[in-house]
């Protein structure tokens, strides 16, 4: 997409919202995140069990070209009964990035 | 009673229980009427490992050394020496001896094995690809090379995509398939695929500040050829099927409300 692709842009990516960190009520754990994937919201979400994802993020400077700067992550487990998962970012997420968007990716597919 | 049975069939069968002339035992056995299957467990049950039931006097007698012995006029049959060969030649003691004992680590036998195939990917099945420069495409699947990886073609006429390798779980299978009979994919495989390596010249004092960019990398016309070659008798098969070289030519992407783990492909 940053490429500056000329035909169409194709999706195959799902949405995700970034929900925020592991925790219980007064302790965090910021190593796993919680992400909410936009139509999931049973127990299908077993699907998306290690499937990679990405946040996307703008900064000021460019480096390699680009203003865009990226975290990887993977989908790790299922987090409760309705559709939120558990994902781990290379490194840990920025506290910013709550409630913004994540790219669930499509692979490594099993289909 | 046990031991008295053993007597009749040591005597009956001289060789039986002698490990030195086992090799004849195979043709006795096929003089002899019935066949006597080689015995397998050992005679000495272990009542705790390292300790046997029989003792060595016990042993020789239940293994018939006596029988043997009596049979062969008092001694133990056996094979004449071999005659004794001319002995090696001298090797002279080496001149170097290393300072250090180095351990020579143990050559590596295994042999990966190609990723095993999805039972979803077959020859002809038409594949969605998920990331790179091609990704939304649908490409028709040839065959897995020896690496691992699955070689594909758009074909090339038909939505741009090249042969070209790719990994399995970067792809999406669907259930359609093509016909590929009449397409020979025989001669491609990894090295096909390779990188040529660029021949490192060494750079002198002038040459280091010219850019080396000159070289072109044009496409070999074999490669052209091949793809022309392949494409031709694909683009039959796919012609013959109605819609086919329309959806080939489009690209998937996931729309509102598509939800992939409730999508059949």
């Amino acid at each position: 997409m940053v490429k500056g692709r000329q035909g169409e842009r194709v999706r195959l990516y799902v949405r995700g919202t970034i929900l925020g960190y592991k925790r219980s009520k007064s302790n965090q754990y910021e190593n796993t995140s919680l992400v909410q994937i936009e139509g999931v919201n049973t127990k299908e979400v077993a699907w998306y069990c290690g499937k990679r994802m990405v946040y996307i993020y703008k900064a000021k400077t460019k480096t390699k070209g680009t203003r865009y700067r990226c975290i990887w992550g993977k989908v790790a487990r299922p987090h409760g009964n309705s559709g939120v998962i558990r994902a781990k970012f290379k490194s840990n997420l920025p506290p910013k990035s709550m409630g913004r968007r994540v790219r669930v990716f499509m692979y490594p597919s099993n289909i | 009673m046990i031991r008295s049975v053993s007597y009749a069939i040591l005597l009956g069968w001289p060789f039986e229980g002698s490990t030195v002339l086992r090799i004849s035992l195979p043709l006795l056995a096929l003089a002899m009427a019935p066949t006597k299957k080689e015995r397998t467990a050992s005679r000495n049950p272990s009542l705790v490992r390292g300790i046997g039931k029989f003792s060595r006097s016990k042993m020789y007698h239940k293994r018939g050394i006596w029988a043997i012995k009596a049979k062969h006029g008092g001694s133990f049959p056996r094979h004449e020496p071999k005659p004794a060969s001319a002995p090696p030649p001298a090797v002279k003691p080496p001149k170097f001896y290393p300072a250090d004992d180095v351990k020579t680590p143990i050559p590596n036998r295994r042999k990966p094995k190609p990723t095993k195939l999805r039972a979803s990917i077959t020859p002809g099945t038409v594949l969605i690809l998920l990331a790179g420069r091609f990704m939304g495409k649908r490409v028709v699947f040839l065959k897995q090379l020896p690496s691992g990886l699955l070689l594909v073609t758009g074909p090339f006429m038909i939505n741009g995509v090249p042969l070209r390798r790719v990994n399995q779980a970067y792809v999406i299978a669907t259930s359609t398939k093509v016909d590929l009979s009449g397409v020979n994919v025989d001669k491609f495989d990894d090295k096909y695929f390779t990188k040529e390596k660029k021949k490192t010249t060494k750079k002198g004092e002038g040459e280091f500040f010219e850019t080396d960019k000159e070289e072109t990398k044009a496409l070999p016309q074999e490669k052209k050829d091949d793809q022309k070659a392949v494409d031709s008798q694909l683009i039959k098969a796919i012609e013959a099927v109605e819609d086919l070289k329309v959806y080939l030519g489009a690209r998937f992407s996931l729309r509102s409300g598509m939800k992939p783990h409730e999508l059949k492909f």
